[in-house]
């Protein structure tokens, strides 16, 4: 673990950069060979459809990965993340075109723990609606 | 259909070793977006700290659900895995998971919940390395949704 941010120069509520991540069907059906996840929700209308979704949606543990990447962008070292967990409140909606979805992430610092440890509260969101809830990792900071 | 309580604290015999491979996790990253060194640069994560490239935070999820699933279509249990949606993930983690581990999974049920109609399962993960030392901890919460007219 050999992060550049230190403890002390963090206070609650500092905000992290945001970012803003595009999904699109190539970007689901590349997720589902490396993660090995082929629910036919993820990459199949007519399935999606038929299952009572408004469309393709992209895996909740895609919009995971992603949202928790302001967090490593920050901090440098991944492994610096020791602690990380969401509630899927609402998929993400990714339509068949060129443009797809984004995903928008921002987060701030929400408490100070101990052993340089700090708590990071994540919102994202896709459409102006919240995607993840009670997202939350714990980084462990120099 | 109510699940079996009796299920709750049930712990299942550790899976198979997975090993995990340096491509693999360049692929993952590359399926995410994400091009921190870490993830493909051998002396990049070594710079970290690391032993060689690690995995970004979500990857070891591939290896954990396949072990909740071989838990959740034990026949026995009766959960309708087609209603089946995922409620919420935590990882907690010793470690980052990194190329050349050799992973084995232990799943416990911690929870069977009906709301309702919906059958709410929490099964818990232990991510043990080759030398039997922890790297992760995983806990996923299912959602077997309620089917229709019931």
């Amino acid at each position: 673990m050999a992060t550049q941010i230190a403890y002390k120069d963090v206070e609650i509520g500092t905000e992290l950069p945001a970012a803003v991540f595009p999904v699109t069907r190539d970007t689901l059906v590349r997720y589902a060979g490396a993660s090995g996840d082929f629910n036919p929700i993820h990459w199949n209308e007519k399935f999606a459809l038929e299952v009572g979704l408004p469309d393709v949606i992209a895996h909740g543990m895609f919009t995971m990965a992603e949202a928790v990447r302001v967090v490593t962008d920050w901090v440098g070292d991944p492994g610096a993340v020791v602690e990380y967990g969401v509630r899927f409140t609402r998929p993400v909606v990714v339509p068949n075109d060129d443009k797809g979805a984004v995903i928008e992430v921002s987060a701030k610092i929400g408490d100070k723990l101990d052993d340089n440890r700090v708590r990071v509260d994540l919102t994202a969101t896709s459409e102006g609606k919240k995607v993840l809830g009670m997202s939350r990792a714990v980084v462990q900071l120099a | 259909m109510a699940l079996d309580q009796s299920f709750v604290g049930r712990t299942y015999p550790p899976t198979e070793p997975y090993e995990v491979g340096r491509e693999k996790i360049r692929e993952f990253a590359e399926a995410v977006g994400d091009g921190n060194p870490a993830y493909a640069d051998p002396d990049a994560a070594k710079a970290l700290g690391h032993h060689d490239v690690i995995a970004p935070p979500t990857f070891v999820f591939a290896i954990t659900f396949k072990a909740a699933r071989d838990v959740i279509a034990d026949p026995q249990l009766g959960l309708d895995y087609s209603r089946v949606v995922h409620g919420d993930q935590k990882f907690a983690y010793t470690r980052p998971v990194r190329a050349g581990d050799r992973l084995t999974v232990t799943s416990t049920i911690e929870g069977i919940k009906s709301m309702a109609g919906n059958d709410i399962l929490d099964v818990r993960g232990e991510v043990h390395d080759e030398a039997g030392a922890h790297v992760v901890t995983a806990w996923t919460k299912l959602v077997a949704r309620a089917a229709e007219g019931e």
